[in-house]
């Protein structure tokens, strides 16, 4: 899960920025034009899962929960991607699995953004006992990696899908709360800050106007990468048996399941996965087109 | 108190615009100081979000929610684990115990939690440090064969970065077993026998973090190819191949100590994932099962154990950074 940003979290920019100003070939690699086939099916990717997450029976063929005597069979005209060790239709099953990975992803990066934008700006601005307070926190959970500070949130709450996307959510607040400390820093110095504080603007007026979105959208291009990582977790912790239970239908729960029955059949394994892996590789591509497009953060 | 804030402070040096004009022994001291208190930290949230969960530990020391426990037993039961007692006074025992090493005993095993975790340490310090050394090898000679090439090579080079980077580790575990294990019957399932069955469960673990890491030690290297000292060695008639052993090899090496925490927070939690789908022992499917069964005193403990690890490690690079490439010390 610290795979959020793909990035390490202290890699010696300055020298990195110096380089790649005098590195022609990145430069030009930089500004291309279009969005390239990659993001077009990326996209097509993603507004298909967005589809099967709000309507799954427009996309199903099947029941996901029917039980038919055709068990572990590969796929054919009946059943596209096959069926499970119940004879439930898998193509089905990950068409109705969509809702737990999109509402997943987006859930606990909604709530990582939002718990630390809160906590980085409020750390951004504070007096030094509020940013010490504050900081010292973000320092205690970034003592965690995440997959554990996910798992103890998941020892105390309880395990279920709900819990799983707020254990998720949470492990990722110190990261963002980082993040957008460092932002609104930059941004509390600068001159358009200065100039609407000059033209009289109240305080209140100034953070939620000028420095709350300035300060949260770049970070929220590097949000949309960590959806990515964010249904790859919850999807971890489904296979692991701590989110979503069977039957529903869940790409971690039918992985897991399909686990079993690997040595009759790969058919059930393959195909969650895959979507979970097309999942994340869509995410990125367009997160990262959109990082290059807005010149963002970091 | 102001000497661990200037510790934090002079910590994050590097990633925020603030300076420390500290000494250096000043700044190590204090930067110790810090993760100490951030250790303190963690256990105390850890200790404090297990305890304050509703419902009565007597009863899963006994069995869990199920079971139907005698009021005499319960009574013996919380005499016993010392859950009678104030709660700041079972804080500061926890506290006490935990500095010498001691985290109470494990509601489900009955034993002490540092015998739990001995018994199980084994197995997943092999597995972590097969994974890691194999990522760390894989992603640099992948980074260095690929770095600087031809318009076509990096970007199929970051096509594969991109795709095993994204790979969910338990899917690859399972693609893994269902060619080598049930196609092939090459390698074993499951368990932790022999060298054998430490194969698929490696290279489960480290694929995925050798292509994350890739992808930094190739940004590195391809920054490197613009760096002064590599023009100057081309100027001296050096070989674009022994250019990439000698002088971009040793600086991709340094760019990946900054990587190392990253790496250790994957592998302490793809253990969990990686243990459960090989079945083997260790710690990471012992934290698992602890957590189903709600065995605090074994999640406390692992939990810790493993942030100490963690941030031990941070503080290591963290000091270590300067000494490796100096250029770093005279700008923090």
């Amino acid at each position: 899960m610290t795979t959020v940003l793909h990035r390490p979290p202290t890699a010696p920019e300055p020298l990195a920025r110096r380089a790649s100003a005098a590195n022609p070939r990145r430069a030009r690699g930089g500004r291309r034009r279009g969005p390239g086939v990659g993001v077009v099916l990326a996209l097509a990717f993603l507004v298909f899962l967005g589809v099967a997450a709000a309507w799954p029976s427009l996309l199903q063929t099947h029941d996901p929960l029917e039980i038919t005597p055709d068990l572990l069979a590969p796929p054919s005209a009946e059943h596209w991607l096959g069926t499970d060790e119940n004879g439930r239709d898998t193509y089905s099953r990950i068409v109705g699995g969509a809702r737990e990975a999109v509402l997943l992803g987006f859930g606990a990066v909604t709530l990582s953004l939002v718990g630390g934008s809160l906590l980085g700006v409020l750390a951004g601005l504070g007096n030094r006992l509020v940013e010490t307070v504050v900081m010292r926190f973000v320092d205690i959970g970034l003592a965690f990696p995440e997959m554990l500070l996910a798992l103890v949130v998941i020892a105390v709450s309880g395990r279920g899908a709900r819990n799983a996307l707020i254990a998720i959510g949470i492990a990722g607040i110190p990261t963002f709360a980082r993040l957008v400390r460092a932002q609104t820093l930059t941004i509390r110095r600068s001159s358009y800050v200065e100039s609407a504080r000059g033209l009289g603007l109240t305080e209140r007026a100034v953070v939620l106007r000028h420095v709350l979105p300035n300060a949260v959208r770049p970070v929220l291009v590097l949000a949309t990468i960590g959806v990515g990582t964010a249904s790859v977790a919850g999807a971890g912790l489904s296979f692991i048996g701590l989110g979503e239970a069977p039957p529903a239908p869940s790409w971690g729960v039918m992985l897991s399941t399909a686990r079993n029955f690997l040595a009759n059949s790969l058919w059930g394994a393959l195909f969650p996965g895959l979507a979970i892996t097309l999942l994340v590789v869509s995410v990125t591509v367009v997160g990262r087109r959109l990082q290059r497009g807005t010149g963002a953060a970091r | 108190m102001s000497e661990l804030a200037a510790g934090r402070r002079a910590r994050s040096a590097l990633t925020t615009a603030r300076s420390s004009a500290a000494r250096p022994l000043g700044r190590t001291a204090a930067r110790v100081l810090g993760a100490v208190g951030v250790l303190w930290g963690a256990a105390t949230i850890t200790y404090a979000a297990v305890y304050l969960t509703p419902g009565d530990p007597a009863y899963a020391v006994l069995g869990g929610p199920d079971a139907n426990p005698t009021p005499e037993a319960l009574a013996a039961v919380r005499e016993q684990y010392g859950l009678d007692r104030p709660w700041w006074v079972q804080y500061l025992a926890f506290l006490g115990g935990a500095v010498t090493g001691d985290f109470g005993e494990s509601y489900q095993r009955r034993l002490p939690v540092t015998t739990v975790i001995a018994e199980q340490a084994g197995a997943t310090v092999q597995l972590a440090v097969a994974a890691g050394a194999l990522a760390v090898v894989l992603a640099v000679v992948w980074a260095l064969l690929t770095a600087n090439r031809r318009r076509a090579v990096r970007g199929t080079a970051s096509v594969v970065d991109l795709t095993l980077a994204s790979l969910p580790g338990f899917w690859l575990g399972i693609l893994l077993l269902s060619v080598f294990s049930y196609r092939l019957g090459w390698l074993p399932a499951i368990g932790n026998e022999g060298l054998a069955s430490l194969v698929l469960p490696t290279l489960t673990l480290a694929l995925p973090l050798a292509a994350v890491l890739a992808q930094v030690v190739r940004n590195v290297a391809e920054e490197t190819f613009e760096q002064p000292f590599v023009i100057s060695a081309r100027a001296r008639g050096l070989s674009d191949t022994a250019v990439r052993l000698v002088h971009v090899l040793r600086h991709s090496l340094i760019s990946l100590t900054t990587m190392a925490g990253y790496l250790v927070a994957g592998l302490l939690g793809g253990a969990v994932i990686t243990e459960t789908l090989y079945s083997r022992q260790g710690l990471g499917r012992t934290l698992l099962s602890a957590v189903s069964t709600k065995d605090m005193p074994l999640v406390v403990g692992l939990v810790v154990l493993s942030a100490a690890v963690y941030v031990l490690v941070n503080l290591v690079v963290d000091l270590l950074y300067p000494l490796i490439d100096p250029r770093l010390g005279r700008q923090a």
